[in-house]
């Protein structure tokens, strides 16, 4: 074997690489690619992954919208998107094949299970002949082979059942794809170990499975002329690393932010797609503080946190935007009380129940502007999974230090994707911590300089008092009605929050600066593709610079003079355009759309063809 | 005598300078000096204290204590309550709500403090009939009830608030009646003392919008034959114990037995037993004109409290696990880079 792998083509060196699995719900998609991606961070190449799963849990098996995909992009540069067109496509079955093939690049490799094409399938997929046979795959490079009848062969001798035996198939995939990109297969035996620690005959056959794959990789060079890649690792900077998904990241950043202010955690949530991963992780996390609470509904959620915060605890709150949606009567409370809050929103497709499983940028209209009364709150977005755990760690500080509910945008994609991680030293983040005040007898709404209100626990003798949501006059709390009140009240409100501007960085360039032509302003998850595209740009020799913001309420308060200074803004979101509007409104500034709400993330060329067309 | 408190309250201290914006004549009045005269006698401790209401007429009772007090939103002063206790459970925590607040908009929450027991108490204010908004019936309102929305007459059929707490799994369940001052201190008292939810349903009087509703069986003149007071333990005996009530085996419903000089026993007439569930369903069934309304503590068998479960299972779960923050970032599969190379942008 040894002298015929040295005869074999060298290895295709390659810069980037697109790898794209898809296949049944039950077939273990996520999972293989999840592996695929720990394996490729191993080999220190940087990557970033799209999951793009259906919204039925178990969908009828074969069926085109049961397809379950993973796409993973890694290469020697700086990746920072999932991957405009997968080079590689991995199918499954028919409908894997079929729903994908579209994204595939012209030329690109399809590597299928013929064993899933048979008559039933290909009829459930919708085609009519056998797509591996006919010549409808002339202009990809196929490569076919019967992966299900492979695999019960190398899992034979553990005598498993049929059932259980084709479970293995993801393993003898991922098995192939490691040889195809010269991978160690131990961090997965390690992974397979730790996993079925309490039925070892199934870690035993996993393994065989994937070992059983990987040695196929050379058969099918010989038979089918199946290509090895190189790709090298990335040039970045030293450090431990880890990989890490947006809801990881989120959690632990929720975690360090309320111990960096000195507080216990409260955690109010009710299940919704695709925000739960946070209540799951940090229902895992009580040593460090943390009280989950999953509550009869979204509004319970919220409210069980404010009640949280008053007495005295970081009060956190999460959902999607329908259960958002149902917090907007709470957050209002949490305005008017002056309470600590944060609520995250993992924006999904909508409106309504929408697009559960698919990705969009379109509450920004809701966390603006989406509750009763002048109801202003400081609102942080997520760029990308990495970029949680900072963003939690500021929210929890605005929250504490303004007394002030403060939400979090995030997304569905950044939520599920994965990056790795350059873990930073906890002590590299300043730490505020909260002290609740005890002392003279006081106004509840005595406030600092910063116009945050005193922040009084039940349970301190002497500083009894009454909060609510009606109305309270500025200087003794009490209940009042009156006009000049409301309009100080209101004003005062609506100025500490503004005044968060103060303790915010300026407005920063990710690419160009404030000489060039043209800015595209992004927010959120479209970080990767918009930065992407506009690096490709600039190195065409266009004056276009690129601008993220993080602080979306307040802004930056050099954002509006930065803006001002270009000649042309695109604005590119997954939605119709609102933020678009908001900087029209707040800068008076001739800010051009570039929308896309198809539930899939930007691509690079999408953008870069914007760019070049303003 | 009292160790908590250096000096002892009176109930006039638990009053805060804040001006009692009821209708003259509200039945809310009665059950804020039942409310202060208790907490004085139980010797409470103000600023351990927290009154939670939602919206209603009812909802405004925290600004009339002087003790720790949030004026939620509508229905919700259950789900706030929770975060509360959670947060600290060492708070006396009381609900204050109305049948169109905890039984309406807010009957999600109530349904699920109840079942999970949080311990605190639930003052539920029945007037059958929405006060603050000016007249509209509610879902206690009985059928036919004539409102500026039932024109004609209301058609649905009631809630029952008892009949309610207790299939959301209430394990305490008290009636009183807004004008009772003689027992109500000792019925919210009770409620005090039992650890988990404590659910008090108190007749009140809307003097505007729904007067004398309760009048066939609050009115003193006929109390004696209209109303029956539970003790645990005791015969259940009203009428000035010539009547009482009795199991009628035949098909399970309490019957009205007459007894003769006070031989209860001989009349078949049951004891109350506050911890039997099934005798409580029959009593809060109980419907005037028929029947005796059932008043005091009707159900009282405690269990562990939802806040100290959770507590219990988190020191449970933290016992003997390392808190470092820098630990658990860098947990999971981690690897290496050691040579800086600067990345071309
Ligand atoms: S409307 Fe009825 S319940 Fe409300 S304050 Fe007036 S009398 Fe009392």
């Amino acid at each position: 074997m040894a002298t015929r792998l040295k005869e074999s083509p060298a290895a295709r060196e390659r810069e980037a690489v697109t790898v794209r699995f898809a296949g049944d719900s039950g077939d273990g998609m996520q999972l293989t690619g999840g592996q695929f991606t720990l394996s490729t961070a191993l080999a220190g190449s940087d990557l970033a992954t799209f999951p793009d799963f259906p919204a039925e849990i178990r969908a009828p098996q074969g069926t085109t919208f049961g397809v379950s995909a993973f796409q993973i992009n890694f290469g020697s540069d700086a990746i920072e998107t999932a991957g405009d067109a997968p080079d590689i496509l991995v199918a499954m079955n028919p409908a894997g094949l079929k729903v994908n093939l579209e994204a595939l690049k012209p030329g690109g490799l399809i590597i299928a299970d013929a064993g899933e094409f048979g008559a039933r399938n290909l009829k459930k997929a919708g085609y009519e002949a056998n797509p591996l046979e006919d010549d409808s795959l002339k202009d990809y490079q196929l490569v076919a082979f019967d992966i299900s009848a492979l695999t019960l062969e190398s899992v034979k001798e553990f005598g498993l059942g049929n059932k259980e035996a084709l479970r293995s198939k993801n393993m003898w995939t991922l098995g192939l794809v490691l040889w195809m990109f010269d991978r160690d297969r131990q961090p997965i035996i390690d992974w397979l170990n730790t996993k079925f620690a309490k039925k070892p005959e199934l870690a035993l056959s996993n393994a065989a499975a994937l070992n059983a794959g990987h040695a196929y990789g050379e058969t099918a060079e010989m038979q089918q002329g199946l290509g090895r890649y190189h790709v090298g690792a990335a040039e970045v900077e030293p450090g431990l690393y880890r990989t890490v998904t947006g809801g990881e990241s989120l959690s632990l950043g929720l975690v360090a932010g309320a111990s960096l202010v000195d507080l216990p955690l409260f955690f109010g949530s009710y299940p919704i797609t695709p925000a739960s991963p946070l209540l799951h992780t940090l229902a895992r996390l009580k040593e460090f503080g943390v009280t989950t609470f999953q509550a009869e509904d979204e509004i319970a959620a919220i409210c069980a946190a404010i009640g949280a915060s008053y007495a005295g605890q970081l009060g956190v709150t999460s959902s999607s935007g329908p259960g958002i949606a149902l917090k907007g009567e709470a957050m209002g409370l949490a305005v008017m009380t002056e309470l600590p809050l944060i609520i995250v929103n993992s924006q999904r497709g909508g409106p309504s129940t929408g697009l559960p499983t698919k990705t969009e940028q379109s509450d920004l209209y809701q966390a603006l502007y989406g509750r009763n009364g002048d109801a202003p709150m400081p609102i942080l977005a997520t760029r990308s999974p990495v970029d949680c755990f900072e963003v939690a760690i500021e929210a929890c500080r605005i929250a504490t230090q303004y007394m002030t509910p403060v939400m979090i945008l995030t997304d569905g994609y950044i939520a599920n994707a994965a990056e790795p991680w350059a873990v930073p030293e906890m002590s590299d983040f300043t730490a505020h911590p909260v002290t609740h005040y005890e002392g003279e007898t006081v106004s509840p709404y005595k406030r600092d300089e910063k116009l945050a209100r005193v922040w009084i626990r039940p349970g301190t003798p002497g500083l009894m008092h009454r909060i609510g949501g009606i109305e309270k006059n500025y200087e003794t709390g009490n209940i009042d009605y009156g006009a000049d009140n409301h309009q100080k009240m209101t004003d005062t409100r609506q100025n500490k929050v503004l005044g968060v501007a103060d303790s915010i960085p300026d407005q920063g360039f990710e690419l160009g600066g404030p000489d060039d032509d043209m800015v595209v302003v992004g927010w959120g998850s479209t970080f990767g593709p918009i930065h992407q595209a506009v690096k490709k740009t600039r190195k065409a020799g266009r004056n276009v610079a690129h601008l993220h913001i993080r602080h979306i309420w307040p802004m930056p308060k050099n954002l509006g003079p930065l803006l001002k200074g270009f000649e042309k803004i695109l604005v590119p979101e997954m939605n119709t355009g609102q933020l678009k509007t908001v900087l029209r409104d707040q800068f008076l500034v001739d800010a051009k759309p570039l929308n896309k709400v198809s539930g899939q993330p930007f691509k690079i060329a999408e953008i870069e063809a914007a760019i070049g067309g303003i | 005598m009292n160790d908590m408190t250096p000096t002892k309250l009176k109930p006039n201290d638990f009053a805060t300078d804040q001006e009692v914006r009821w209708c003259p004549g509200c039945g809310d009045y009665a059950i804020l000096k039942g409310v202060q005269r208790t907490m004085a006698e139980m010797g409470a401790r103000p600023e351990n204290t927290v009154f939670i209401s939602g919206i209603g007429c009812s909802s405004r009772f925290p600004y009339y204590m002087e003790t720790y007090g949030f004026h939620t939103i509508h229905g919700r002063a259950p789900a706030l309550a929770t975060g509360v206790k959670l947060a600290n459970p060492d708070l006396d925590v009381w609900i204050i709500t109305g049948d169109g607040d905890g039984l309406s908009i807010g009957g999600n929450h109530m349904l699920h403090l109840l079942r999970r027991n949080l311990d605190c108490q639930v003052l539920l204010f029945n007037n059958e009939i929405y006060g603050l908004t000016k007249g509209q019936y509610s879902p206690t309102s009985r059928i036919g009830t004539r409102s500026p929305s039932t024109p004609y007459g209301s058609v649905d059929a009631p809630a029952e608030p008892c009949t309610f707490a207790l299939g959301a799994g209430a394990r305490f369940l008290a009636r009183c009646i807004d004008t009772a001052q003689k027992q109500m201190p000792d019925i919210l008292k009770r409620a005090h003392a039992h650890q988990g939810a404590s659910f008090v349903e108190l007749y009140q009087n809307c003097i505007v919008y729904n007067d004398d509703v309760f009048e066939p069986f609050t009115n003193k003149k006929d109390s004696a034959n209209t109303q029956i007071w539970l003790t645990h333990g005791e015969p259940m005996l009203f009428a000035k114990g010539e009547k009482g009530l009795k199991l009628n085996r035949d098909d399970l419903h309490l019957e009205i037995v007459d007894v003769v000089d006070g031989d209860w026993e001989a009349a078949g007439v049951l004891a109350h037993d506050e911890k039997n569930r099934t005798l409580a369903q029959m009593l809060v069934e109980m419907r005037h004109p028929t029947m005796p309304v059932a008043l005091g503590v009707i159900y009282c068998d405690p269990k562990p409290s939802f806040e100290q479960d959770v507590v219990t299972q988190n020191a449970k779960e933290s016992a003997g696990k390392v808190v470092d923050l820098g630990a658990l970032i860098r947990k999971g599969q981690t690897w290496e880079v050691n040579q800086k190379k600067l990345r071309e942008q």
